[in-house]
């Protein structure tokens, strides 16, 4: 990174990062690869809501309007879209707590980030109860991948991929999370030099989960 | 504390983007309540984009990496926008000749139930 403040920024840079003849990006190489990884699975996610948005505009029969579907009654008033606004806000709260953590991470302050991470890792876990709760809530209305009671019955494929996919993304990171929290606790990376950068990369993987869902919330849910 | 390698930033930031991330989601919920309609749309669409702009830049620290490497990851999700295009496209295509060869739905929607 020394060597990188000599190097020209903006155009003149992408042109000398790419063309000369050393390492392309300035970054560790498990950062370069989680990005790329996460470019495949954004390829991912959106060929499923394009798959979603094409069936719901080619089915003839009518969408069932997600607010009434997912609503709940709070102290007996209908509220629409309640699991699901909670569970937005579980997820951004992990966010925060892993924005801290990758912090604490690079101030090398073990403590902080352990237990900053543990706290993303519970929280996720808490969204894919919640999903838990909201997938048996519709099966037992009799809401299946290939039929509906509410409607078209692609509403339920969509909606079963969709968010099966994106949960098993949640649970996939909520373990991850947790085998790098347990080293950064014992101390693996302080003995291997690391600068704690496997913090930031996990980070960027949980992120990446919440953008996600701010996808799916804003097109499955609200639109 | 401050190290020349990684990504280090004043802890304010972090705050900053958090709360806003919550007003933001804030309002999205809100356009729940909206009728529907283009504004409506319009709402979503933008609460959306901001967020997700959020997260990339600030939290995923997109913001402060070379050109080169914002150039690589977020250049190729735009052709995702031709996909979108082509399918909505086809999509009410199928959607035409569907009504034209099998007429109208004749699906009778339950009402759903009260939780």
């Amino acid at each position: 990174m020394s060597e990188a403040v000599m190097e020209p920024g903006g155009t003149a840079g992408v042109v000398n990062d790419f063309a000369r003849d050393k390492q392309v990006f300035g970054v560790p190489w498990g950062k370069a690869m989680m990005w790329i990884f996460l470019l495949s699975d954004t390829f991912i996610f959106s060929c499923f809501l394009v798959s979603y948005m094409m069936v719901r505009i080619s089915t003839t029969d009518p969408w069932p309007n997600p607010s009434e579907v997912f609503g709940l009654t709070a102290f007996g008033y209908d509220v629409p879209l309640l699991l699901i606004a909670i569970m937005t806000f579980v997820l951004i709260t992990s966010s925060g707590t892993m924005a801290l953590a990758v912090n604490m991470g690079y101030r090398k302050n073990r403590k902080a980030t352990f237990w900053l991470m543990v706290a993303t890792a519970a929280l996720g876990a808490t969204f894919v109860s919640m999903q838990a709760f909201e997938w048996t809530k519709l099966i037992m209305e009799g809401v299946r991948p290939w039929q509906n009671p509410f409607g078209a019955a692609q509403f339920g494929s969509s909606f079963f991929m969709i968010t099966g996919f994106h949960g098993m993304h949640v649970t996939a990171g909520v373990i991850y999370l947790l085998i790098v929290a347990n080293r950064v606790r014992n101390g693996f990376y302080e003995r291997c030099g690391s600068n704690y950068e496997i913090v930031e990369i996990a980070g960027l993987y949980w992120h990446f989960v919440d953008l996600v869902w701010v996808f799916i919330f804003a097109f499955f849910y609200l639109w | 504390m401050a190290s020349a390698e990684g990504q280090q930033h004043p802890l304010k930031i972090y705050y900053v983007m958090w709360i806003a991330l919550f007003v933001l989601s804030g309002f999205s919920y809100a356009t729940d309540f909206m009728d529907d309609g283009a504004l409506r749309t319009f709402f979503i669409l933008t609460f959306m984009l901001l967020k997700a702009a959020g997260i990339v830049f600030i939290f995923m620290h997109m913001g402060w990496e070379r050109l080169a490497l914002k150039l690589a990851i977020l250049g190729p999700p735009v052709a995702i926008l031709v996909l979108i295009w082509l399918m909505s496209y086809e999509g009410f295509y199928v959607e035409d000749t569907r009504i034209e060869n099998y007429g109208p739905s004749t699906f009778v929607p339950e009402a759903v139930p009260h939780h």
